[in-house]
């Protein structure tokens, strides 16, 4: 079985978009859910969020950025290429209900995971005001796209290219301190966006949900790589997950775990783009 | 009565054998086969059968061994056994036919599993008969996992006629036989092997498919006139201790899972990493903290411990297992358990607080309770730790079960012919007794397989 690439493309510099076909998983496939891929028999299992699908195509999109080997392997393909393996829709669906008003945070790539859900909410009926945030105009995901299902859309970016000159977190601390009644904030980014953004939300008391992108080898509970600590609890961020209580979180084990392999990935991506130069090294 | 002592199977010498990944023991040759063969006293009422779950029959495919004629040996065993090269090296027959087997009172039994392991690689290098399929039933038969318990029901109830589609959630079949039992023990070419036969036998594999996501039981009992649940028992069992979420820190599943599926071994030719450790500390005594603590060592490891709460002859790995550790260098430090896991302050694992332990009276498992001497406690520097304390099964396909009822530790309860409290739902393996042995579980599929069959032929 293998599973073939529609579509690819670039959406802004080093952030990919990436359909492929995989029927039986768009069939089954919710907001909130992930699926792992290999590329080819030496590759590695990588969870990505799903950030579209499509049941009548068939189809799953996922967004990424290229980090490391995996990630870059993944953005050089294109359309008609084949995956070896596309697994899911694994982890548990986003909580989709009519709760009244829910910010929506999504910070770089993070902006992918959230709009399902934004589309979703907004169908059940809810007011959305949604937050994105790049690092600069130029990284600004999907727009367009969150503009579509939001009431109200802000954007921010740290250099201040475009919207507000800033974090996501100021909006958000803003929105809160002027009243508005907010009933659920979920926000989807790198660690510390989502950590500051519990931050703030605490003292307001408004149910925080987060994704976290935990290292992953099955994704079926068998591992354990994923292990998080929620409430002083150790969880499976691949079966118990990957949406958690921003306020039991520890994000500095999450951290720390995530850099578990750093020297690892930069050998394997050096070697991977010597290999592509042909060089010597 | 003459008894000859077979001479042990020819292994890699220890010294080199840990800087590879090479099968340790080698093999028969034709002449050693025969000669082992003609030990067995041929029995009236042969022991040894009753030994083995899949009840091979053994007196009959020794016979054929000790004429030479080893086309008609495996056929013999395949007839019982569908994965008789995986057995020849992963059962403990000490424990099973080479225990009951008549000579063993008089000094060493048959070699019986060597003899298997013999008769199959032989088939495998010239070539596998299939044999006939049954008369189609126009029966479908779902089997869910690809590991022991899966392999055989599927290979049985294909051969009775059914029409059987296999779902495996990972991206290679074999369940613990590929993602567990290490290389040097188990190739992975022998399990691709088996694999192969199954499925020539008729039997769909559908990879990467994981049940409970993908599709539901409820919505395989549409599909399927019965299912066969051998999902294992995948998921990890943690100490529940201070530190264990510290980096370097693995379950025994993980650690085995990025060497073996992942060929991390071989990284960064392929691009799973795993953590090499200076000082490797693996807790618990079974057959999986043997291969985890070997796999360190062939890692590259510069020291390798093993630390269990019991004593030696409570340990629940192979004697054979315990043997080739000890000769490769792995060092064992009994009647020892970890407290607590010490980090360096930056999350990463520096030492292993370990308690001494004293044995008192049996317990409800029938060994010797063990008790922590207070005032005894210690460090053992470690830079990665590997938790072998053992495995339940994995919830995921009962959690989308309406009706099947599991245990208060998660196992699918089962009568002892399969069947669940589910209609037309069977069970068998680690999913319905917890980690237990390769060839528990094939027996278990054996008898699920013809309670299957039963049902559906009454149906």
């Amino acid at each position: 079985m293998s599973f073939s690439i529609l579509e690819k493309q670039e959406l802004v510099p080093t952030i990919h978009l990436m359909t492929v076909r995989a029927p039986a998983v768009a069939k089954k496939a919710q907001p909130g859910q992930f699926i792992m891929l290999r590329i080819d028999e030496r590759g590695e299992r990588v969870p990505l969020t799903i950030a579209d699908f499509d049941r009548e195509k068939g189809t799953i999109t996922m967004i990424f950025q290229v980090l490391g080997k995996t990630t870059m392997h993944l953005s050089m393909l294109k359309a008609g290429d084949d995956l070896l393996d596309f697994i899911g829709p694994l982890g548990n669906p986003a909580h989709i209900e009519n709760a009244g008003t829910v910010i929506l945070i999504g910070g770089g790539v993070g902006v992918a995971p959230v709009f399902p859900q934004a589309r979703a909410l907004k169908s059940a009926g809810n007011k959305i005001i949604s937050i994105i945030g790049a690092r600069n105009a130029g990284l600004l995901l999907w727009e367009d796209r969150m503009r579509e299902v939001s009431d109200e859309l802000h954007i921010t970016t740290d250099d201040g290219t475009k919207g507000h000159h800033g974090f996501v977190t100021d909006i958000v601390k803003k929105i809160l301190e002027q009243g508005t009644k907010v009933d659920r904030v979920i926000a989807i980014g790198p660690p510390v966006m989502m950590r500051a953004v519990a931050g703030i939300t605490r003292p307001f008391n408004v149910r925080t949900i987060v994704s976290l992108n935990s290292i992953m080898v099955d994704g079926t509970g068998m591992c354990g790589a994923c292990r998080v600590l929620v409430g002083n609890e150790t969880k499976f961020a691949c079966v118990d997950g990957p949406e958690f209580d921003a306020h039991l979180v520890d994000f500095t084990l999450l951290m720390s775990r995530l850099a578990i392999y750093q020297p690892e990935e930069k050998e394997a991506l050096e070697k991977y783009t010597c290999d592509r130069k042909g060089c010597s090294c | 009565m003459l008894v000859l002592e077979l001479k042990r199977m020819p292994e890699q010498d220890a010294k080199k054998r840990i800087t590879n990944f090479n099968e340790v023991a080698l093999g028969l040759t034709e002449e050693q086969a025969i000669e082992e063969a003609k030990r067995c006293l041929q029995c009236k009422t042969p022991k040894c059968m009753k030994g083995c779950p899949v009840e091979v029959k053994i007196p009959a495919f020794l016979k054929y061994v000790s004429e030479g004629d080893f086309a008609s040996a495996i056929k013999e065993i395949k007839s019982d056994n569908a994965l008789p090269a995986v057995c020849g090296r992963v059962c403990p027959q000490e424990t099973q036919c080479e225990q009951a087997c008549i000579l063993s009172k008089k000094g060493a039994s048959v070699s019986i599993g060597y003899l298997e392991r013999f008769v199959a690689d032989r088939e495998s290098k010239k070539g596998v008969q299939i044999p006939a399929p049954g008369e189609p039933t126009g029966k479908k038969v779902a089997v869910v996992g690809s590991g022991p318990a899966g392999l055989t029901a599927a290979a049985d109830l294909a051969r009775m006629g059914h029409s059987v589609t296999m779902f495996e959630s990972l991206h290679e079949a074999g369940g613990v036989l590929t993602y567990g039992i290490p290389e040097f023990r188990l190739p992975k070419e022998i399990v691709r092997a088996e694999v192969e036969y199954v499925k020539k036998l008729g039997v769909t594999i559908l990879l990467d498919s994981v049940i409970g996501k993908i599709e539901t039981l409820d919505e395989l009992l549409d599909d399927f006139d019965a299912i066969f649940l051998g999902t294992g028992a995948g998921l990890p069992a943690f100490l529940n201790i201070d530190g264990e979420n510290l980096n370097g820190v693995y379950s025994a599943n993980e650690f085995l899972t990025r060497v073996n599926l992942m060929k991390s071994y071989l990284f960064p030719e392929y691009d799973t990493p795993v953590k090499i450790g200076k000082h490797v500390t693996v807790v618990g005594g079974g057959n999986v903290a043997m291969d985890a603590a070997r796999c360190a060592l062939r890692l590259g490891a510069e020291e390798v411990t093993v630390v269990y709460r019991r004593g030696e002859e409570e340990m629940p790995a192979r004697a054979e297992e315990i043997k080739h550790a000890k000769e490769e260098g792995i060092k064992f430090r009994l009647l020892t358990n970890p407290v607590r896991l010490v980090g360096d302050g930056k999350n990463w694992v520096t030492h292993v607080e370990c308690i001494d332990m004293f044995l008192c009276e049996p317990d409800e498992s029938g060994r010797c309770k063990p008790m922590p001497l207070s005032g005894s406690e210690h460090l053992i520097e470690a830079d990665v730790v590997i938790i072998a304390i053992g495995t339940s099964p994995n919830p995921l396909v009962m959690r989308s079960a309406k009706g099947l009822e599991i245990t208060k530790h998660g196992r699918i309860i089962a009568k002892d012919n399969g069947e669940t409290t589910r209609k037309r739902v069977y069970a068998g393996g680690d999913a319905v007794t917890g980690s237990a042995t390769v060839i528990g579980a094939m027996g278990a599929g054996k008898i699920a397989a013809r309670a299957i069959d039963e049902y559906l032929r009454m149906k």
